[in-house]
């Protein structure tokens, strides 16, 4: 199916010759529809009725508190978050978080795949090495660096990087460094699996005449190895950024949403969870789906990223 | 071998997936006796209370029933989540609930619990101090059994400070504290814990922030509260990472020799004889919560565990009947001598292994009886949200600015918005 997608500029490769479509075609592409339907009917049922029933609920004034209360009010808890001033609060730490993190992930995990394609020995040992943080449970990582900064019990204290009495989890910019720190620590093994990926499509004959033609490693490393991992690097960097931005977990365990800390995400939840307000929860929920799509959109059309062409089938 | 393996792990894993199924399903007995089986959701208590009053009635009971123990977070917050989304569904296997004594307005307004009428209305607040008792009520009525009650103290340490007189202020234990360049440990992360302290130190002023009708009106107290929170976070006395502090930081950081006073519930006395020593706990004095202004007296914070009974359990007599049997006196005891937990029935007091565990039980009680309880409102989880995010993080509370600042959220709370 994703050979009929779209062809984005960045691949050089000859568009497909439209073929006559024959009744063995038409056949099998029937078969092709009947096969999936069991996977898209799943689908519907569990992520397309939620997200239904999740904007039907944000047009109701809903509380579970308060069940006889429950009515039609169209649009005003979407107005109501919109226009407060925690909701473009959170939004901003949320995007200070979600810029911060990937672009340090991104240059991180560039080094280690490239570590990772170049090992001659123990490929093996330092692939998984790499891996183990991400096969961590979040919020066991959390408190592994919750623990790692807190002033009675934790072991950073002291050492050259902080002062004795330094306490980066009770103000706003250490909080939100150790919070990038842990994102970080955890999903940069995530973007160089992705980035390993793309470099095992660059040809080595294309680094070989480079250097034939006297081209220097950091020449080659901008001039080939990044323009034909394009796709890839944008597959990797929007699944991130989409990841990112609905960060948690670790923001949740590191400070609870304290010191100005709070995501749009801890937000939802303490409306919808803590509040129990469904209505306007729903709202916040919504609107954080929204954002998400806009930022996929944004990679898709602007930067023309294509998962097709990151899987190779182009 | 290697099929002998493999057929032992496929028991093993049948077994684990049979438990789970029955787990779920609740078609267990808990306890092992017989009986229509009646599910009790509170918190996990480590000392072994629970287990022990569920054993008690489960026996007395003679087989009627047969108390399962469903286990809850201790994390206030936690076990708030995962019973109000089950009661929110309507679960009718929610027989018995250990309930926060703050969520008994929101409970009722929400119709989940039964309402205890006439004799069992009677039952359930005779004889019990009045802190705890108040925390039943709701609109007139009662909605729970008190089974344990909770207060902090001022622990601070003899050897290095004299006795706190009775009029002793929080400014004049920052003062002190300050002075001598040791802490004073309080729970100031943004949680649960921290709306306790600015609770209570709101009441000490006189003041509030609801009103007894349930509407919001916060006085000029909120603005002592700031002061002196804001005094103590930007003192020597502030110990360190104060704003990411819970009760169990305040209690390490005491026990590592850094704060001179420490404000906390009761169990931390246990707790230094075996984490430090006996030497240690010889050392830990104790007094009323310090006042907020030097002419009032302070008014403690109020915490514990009420029994209430679920609106769609399926067993509502019964149910009554072993909430009774789980909160009597001699259950209350075992909650003493096992977890620490004050008993909320005045006689429990006189129990001689009452007096044995809780050294400072007639300072308990007296702050019991004068403790603060929190906002009673069925929207209190909000008030509590916007008391914390007001009053954090401590050192940048602007002690002019924050009564304002408080009465605007819980105007947003109140009408439902994003605050």
């Amino acid at each position: 199916m994703e050979a009929t997608t779209a062809q984005p500029a960045a691949t050089k490769a000859p568009a497909p010759k439209k073929a006559k479509i024959t009744e063995r075609a038409r056949a099998e592409r029937k078969l092709a529809y009947l096969l999936c339907a069991p996977a898209l009917i799943a689908m519907l049922i569990v992520t397309g009725y939620p997200i239904g029933y999740a904007v039907y609920l944000s047009l109701q004034k809903y509380d579970l508190r308060f069940p006889d209360e429950k009515e039609f009010v169209g649009l005003s808890n979407y107005s109501d978050v919109l226009t407060s001033s925690i909701w473009w609060d959170d939004v901003l730490t949320t995007t200070i978080i979600t810029l911060a993190s990937v672009a340090i992930e991104l240059v991180l995990g560039m080094a280690i795949a490239l570590i990772m394609h170049r090992a001659i020995f123990g490929r093996g040992p330092v692939r998984a090495a790499i891996l183990i943080p991400y096969g961590i449970v979040t919020v066991v990582a959390a408190f592994a660096w919750r623990y790692a900064f807190d002033p009675s019990a934790g072991f950073v204290q002291g050492t050259f990087l902080l002062g004795d009495d330094a306490a980066p989890l009770t103000e706003r910019a250490g909080s939100l460094v150790v919070i990038i720190l842990t994102e970080v620590w955890k999903t940069t093994p995530f973007m160089a699996l992705l980035l390993l990926a793309g470099l095992s499509l660059v040809p080595d004959e294309l680094h070989e005449a480079a250097k034939v033609d006297g081209a220097s490693t950091v020449q080659r490393f901008f001039r080939i190895t990044i323009p034909l991992m394009k796709p890839a690097i944008l597959v990797a960097l929007l699944f991130r950024t989409l990841d990112a931005f609905r960060v948690f977990d670790s923001a949740f365990i590191l400070t609870g949403g304290a010191n100005r800390t709070e995501t749009v995400s801890i937000l939802g939840y303490n409306v919808l969870i803590n509040r129990v307000n469904l209505g306007l929860g729903s709202a916040v929920s919504v609107l954080i789906f929204i954002a998400v799509i806009l930022i996929a959109a944004f990679f898709v059309k602007v930067l023309g990223t294509s998962t097709a062409q990151q899987r190779g089938e182009v | 071998m290697r099929r002998d393996r493999s057929k032992r792990f496929l028991a093993a894993f049948a077994t684990a997936a049979l438990s789970v199924v029955t787990g779920c399903g609740f078609s267990d007995t808990g306890g092992g006796g017989r009986g229509q089986t009646l599910n009790w959701y509170v918190f996990n208590e480590p000392g072994g209370a629970n287990e022990e009053a569920i054993k008690k009635c489960n026996e007395e009971s003679n087989g009627r029933y047969n108390i399962a123990y469903r286990r809850l977070p201790t994390d206030a917050n936690q076990q708030r989540e995962l019973i109000v989304r089950r009661l929110a569904a309507e679960d009718s296997t929610v027989d018995l609930v250990g309930m926060d004594v703050i969520w008994t307005a929101e409970f009722a307004e929400a119709g989940w619990i039964e309402p205890w009428e006439g004799d069992r209305a009677l039952a359930a607040t005779e004889g019990k101090l009045e802190g705890p008792r108040k925390t039943v009520e709701y609109q007139d009525k009662v909605w729970a059994i008190p089974f344990t009650t909770n207060t902090q103290l001022l622990f601070y340490r003899k050897d290095r400070v004299e006795e706190p007189p009775e009029d002793f202020t929080w400014d004049q234990m920052i003062e002190q504290a300050a002075a001598d360049g040791k802490a004073i440990e309080v729970q100031a992360a943004q949680y649960e814990g921290f709306t306790v302290w600015i609770n209570s130190l709101i009441a000490g002023a006189g003041g509030q922030v609801v009103d007894e009708e349930g509407d919001v009106n916060v006085g000029p107290s909120a603005t002592k509260a700031g002061e002196i929170v804001s005094e103590l976070a930007n003192s020597a006395a502030a110990p360190p990472g104060m704003a990411n502090n819970k009760e169990d930081q305040a209690r390490i950081g005491f026990e590592s020799e850094r704060s001179n006073y420490q404000l906390n519930y009761t169990f931390i006395y246990p707790s230094a004889a075996e984490n430090v020593g006996e030497d240690f706990q010889k050392k830990i004095g104790w007094a009323r919560y310090p006042r907020t202004v030097a002419d009032m007296p302070s008014r403690p914070p109020l915490g514990g565990i009420n029994i209430g009974v679920g609106a769609f359990s399926e067993h509502k007599d019964l149910a009554f009947e072993a909430a009774q049997c789980l909160a009597q006196p001699a259950n209350q005891a075992v909650a003493s001598e096992l977890g620490g937990l004050p008993p909320t029935t005045e006689s429990a007091y006189g129990l001689a292994k009452v007096e044995k565990a809780l050294p400072f039980a007639d300072l308990l009680r007296e702050s019991i009886e004068e403790g603060t309880p929190r906002p009673v409102s069925p929207a209190y989880s909000d008030i509590s949200l916007a008391i914390q995010k007001t009053y954090h993080p401590p050192e940048n509370v602007e002690p002019d600015k924050v009564r304002d600042k408080l009465e605007d959220r819980l105007k947003k709370a109140a009408e439902g918005k994003i605050f």
